[in-house]
């Protein structure tokens, strides 16, 4: 396999954009990216979103964001896999260039998710479920989480304290990212008395609903070489699926899926857990991010609650955990977490994130962990500056 | 949309008895039923019905609920370990959401489940209610 | 003659009581009290409705049946006033829940308070005829009062299920007798939300010549007379009706108690003398006789006479009595919750 890389990041505009559609998003976010890396051209394109038909009614995504990027003709796709798609689109453009068959893809990934009402939102996303096991029964994402959360609680001891804790970091974290949704920073009092959602989840535990979309120019070595820009190695790719039925799962406080996820992306860069520095992780929950933390081997079950409440997962911490803010304060337009997740590992590799979120210490390697429903799939990578 | 009233009759084996598939080899139930036994890739399984005693493994109350729910809202969602091992995700009923827990003992019992409104199909299916008798 | 194999009951758990109902609509509430004789009534949840009712109830029937295949019952009957659906059976719904399928013949009956009484007879005629070997009859209601009518202090849910057979009986039919006149002392005409009724008009003409003709004239047939029933069960629209039937008809206090459910379950339409069976037939002894007689509006009576076996102290308690389903594990609800309960709010669809 060639060496791939990632040689220039774009975004969109997050948050709710009234005057942005889909395809504005994408082109937004993707025009962003090939300025920024200074290509002349891409040969494929992969578009990862959750659902343009239910969130937007549209769907043929490759074409629509090939034709509106200044591109007809390119090869394109959409990849899906419910909140992991922008990850898994990622992973196809790291493959098809490591296989020697495109040297420069682009590996976007969009969600327009304003465009419906609130309960058609819930029930967009509630397709990750099971629809006839789980969602036919009331089931909503909170609450799937929110029973991840109670049995993490029982087993570990687990408190609100921690959960809060996780909020709290990640809106810090996001309060220096201009892209972020909710840039503010919140105290943990403002975490437990905000609205329950799902026992015991609040508003504040929840990440929002978020227009978005955010690209990636990924190429051999040569190319990124030749552009003199900074760019940052694909050392490993790793995916995996699991039940997406909670109900089927040994044990429900861990994530089988993020846990073989992880483990194939460390062997394939031929690294363990303790060579990377930081990630970013799909923290749909607050819940979310200590489950992950553990089942990717950065914590020992039950322990990454109290590392976080001690600051280990922060910016000055030893192993800084969404420093982008997380889905949690820079939003969560679905089919585009994965990408923005690689934006934030590139941005902080190359040291261009924003003055006071930019970790201090030298960066050498980091991890971006996206899940897709309650753990169903997930999809993680390792990169490292180049 | 789909068409619902389709997708629900085709469940009803499962919604109405909770008919589950016992495969041979592992001896292990499966609700719903699946072709093939994940663990062992046997495929020779028998139909079985679940028993309608439980325990609460996990459970959350659902306070925002989408507007389909409102009637029920707020509503208690639970992972139940049936007698004989299967587990089960339903609706829990007839409770006071603020006195479940994990370990609650529960009966499965017929409820409806969804209404489509007011001119829709009618949905069935298991719920849990608390095990008091 | 045949009878029943096996039965079954269920309730809801919620009550309102007749306080809560009045102060909303500045009713008396002890007159009605005293002189309806009702006290509180049962609310079923929005999840439950006339065919959960009837399937539950189906199941305890066939717990305490023991032996019966579901696939052997040829026939299953269910009698209410409030089919969840105006366009497409109950009974099927029933018949797929406890695996009766595809062999049998449904059919949802309704004639008021009656529906019920009425799927007994047929089922135990299909049977004592030979047609098939069971027939399962069910009563269930989750019964409508227009608010701030009289009704709303009294309609109620709850079922009652009957297996009907000819061997291995814990109550053998010795007797029936149906007595039916055209009587318009209640009504609902369709796209209606609620019953209309002839207020006193329910009374006298209707309710009491009805169960009298019907309870006289199976008297009359069988050559009894009350003293020879322990027990008695009458048509409950109130606390007040069956009891002043009973009395004036002959039987004691002490034969309707056990069946005289209304004072706290209110009135459960076509549930309400089946329902009152079930709470009978907890009771009784081997060789107890048994009268039952229900009342539906329209109108008519029909009468059962039935001689529990030996094999009652066996089966009672397999599942849970209707007692208990009345008496534990109650909520009392307020007519907000109620009127959400009901789906009496008008909210945007």
């Amino acid at each position: 396999m060639k060496t791939v890389c990632v040689a220039g990041v774009g975004m969109s505009q997050w948050g709710e954009v009234w005057r942005k559609s889909l395809r504005q998003l994408f082109a937004d976010a993707a025009l962003d990216a090939i300025a920024k890396s200074g290509v002349d051209h891409i040969d494929s394109l992969y578009v990862g979103c959750m659902s343009g038909g239910l969130f937007a009614q549209q769907e043929h995504l490759g074409s629509l964001m090939a034709d509106y990027i200044g591109m007809p003709g390119l090869p394109a796709m959409r990849v899906e896999s419910a909140c992991a798609s922008g990850g898994m689109a990622f992973r196809a453009a790291f493959f098809e260039v490591a296989s020697g068959a495109a040297d420069i893809v682009l590996a976007g990934g969009v969600e327009k998710m304003t465009d419906c009402s609130g309960d058609d939102a819930t029930a967009a996303l509630a397709t990750a479920a099971d629809q006839e096991y789980e969602v036919f029964h009331g089931a909503t994402f909170p609450g799937l989480y929110a029973m991840m959360a109670h049995a993490h609680m029982a087993k570990y001891k687990t408190t609100r304290s921690m959960l809060s804790a996780v909020a709290v970091k990640n809106h810090h974290n996001g309060s220096m990212n201009p892209n972020a949704q909710y840039p503010f920073k919140i105290k943990p009092e403002t975490v437990e008395s905000s609205v329950m959602v799902a026992d015991p989840l609040r508003i504040l535990d929840c990440s929002p609903i978020t227009d978005g979309a955010a690209c990636a120019i990924v190429c051999t070595e040569e190319v990124a070489k030749k552009l003199g820009k900074p760019y940052v190695k694909i050392l490993g790719s790793g995916a995996a699926t699991d039940t997406i039925q909670l109900a089927q799962r040994a044990d429900l406080t861990t994530i089988k899926a993020a846990t073989l996820a992880s483990a194939r992306a460390l062997k394939m860069a031929g690294r363990t857990i303790k060579d990377i520095q930081f990630a970013e992780v799909h923290d749909c929950f607050t819940i979310a991010e200590l489950i992950v933390l553990e089942s990717i081997g950065v914590y020992e079950p039950g322990c990454a609650g109290p590392g976080t409440l001690a600051g280990e997962t922060g910016l000055d911490g030893k192993f800084p955990v969404n420093t982008s803010g997380g889905l949690k304060s820079k939003g969560h337009p679905v089919g585009a977490t994965g990408i923005a997740q690689i934006v934030e590992i590139y941005k902080q590799l190359t040291r261009q994130a924003e003055t006071g979120r930019q970790v201090k210490k030298d960066l050498k390697v980091g991890m971006a962990q996206n899940m897709g429903g309650s753990g169903g799939s997930s999809v993680v990578h390792i990169l490292e500056v180049a | 949309m789909t068409m619902f009233s389709s997708r629900n009759w085709r469940e009803y084996p499962q919604r109405y008895r909770m008919e589950a598939v016992k495969f041979k080899k592992s001896g292990k139930t499966y609700f719903p039923p699946r072709s093939i036994d994940p663990e062992t890739g046997d495929c020779e399984a028998e139909m079985v019905r679940l028993p309608d005693l439980g325990k609460v493994v996990t459970y959350t109350v659902v306070r925002v609920a989408p507007s389909q729910w409102g009637d029920m809202s707020p509503y208690a969602l639970a992972i139940v370990e049936l007698t004989d091992g299967a587990k089960v995700f339903g609706q829990m009923t007839d409770v006071d959401v603020d006195k479940v827990t994990i370990g609650m003992d529960v009966r499965v019992e017929f409820r409806r489940v969804q209404t489509e409104d007011h001119h829709g199909v009618l949905s069935y299916a298991y719920k849990f209610v608390p095990k008091w008798w | 003659m045949a009878g029943i194999v096996g039965y079954g009951c269920h309730l809801p758990r919620h009550r309102i009581k007749v306080e809560e109902i009045a102060k909303v609509w500045g009713a008396d509430a002890p007159s009605y009290k005293k002189g309806l004789m009702l006290r509180e009534k049962s609310v079923p949840p929005p999840d439950m409705d006339t065919i959960t009712l009837s399937v539950e109830a189906a199941r305890r029937a066939l717990i305490r049946a023991q032996t019966v295949n579901p696939v052997d019952i040829g026939a299953i009957y269910i009698g209410s006033e409030s089919h969840p659906y105006a366009v497409k059976p109950s009974g099927t719904t029933v018949a797929e829940a406890i695996g009766a399928t595809p062999d049998i013949h449904c059919a949802d009956f309704e004639f008021a308070c009656k529906a019920g009484s009425e799927a007994m007879f047929v089922a135990l005629s299909h049977v004592e005829s030979g047609f098939m070997k069971y027939a399962l009859a069910i009563a269930a209601d989750t019964s409508q009062g227009a608010p701030s009518d009289a009704l709303e202090f009294s309609a109620a849910a709850g079922a009652g299920a009957f297996i009907m057979g000819k061997e291995n009986l814990i109550a053998e039919c010795l007797f029936t007798h149906s007595y039916m006149t055209d009587m318009p002392d209640f009504w609902r005409r369709e796209h209606e939300f609620y019953p209309q009724h002839a207020g006193r008009f329910t009374g006298e003409e209707a309710y009491f010549a009805h169960t009298k003709g019907a309870t006289n004239a199976i008297l009359k047939k069988s050559g009894m007379k009350p003293q020879d029933f322990q027990w008695a069960i009458f048509h409950q629209p109130n606390g007040k009706f069956p009891q002043r039937v009973a009395l004036e008809l002959g039987f004691t206090q002490e034969q309707i108690d056990p069946g005289w459910l209304s004072p706290r379950l209110g009135n459960t339409y076509s549930g309400a003398s089946p329902i009152g069976l079930t709470a009978t037939l907890d009771v009784a002894k081997p060789g107890d006789m048994i009268m039952m007689c229900s009342y539906g509006s329209g109108a008519g009576s029909d009468a059962f006479i039935w001689k529990v076996t030996d094999r009652i102290d066996k089966v009672r308690d397999l599942t849970i009595r209707t007692h208990k389903l009345l008496d534990e594990n109650l909520t009392y609800v307020d007519y907000g919750t109620y009127a959400k309960f009901r789906r009496k709010i008008h909210k945007n669809a």
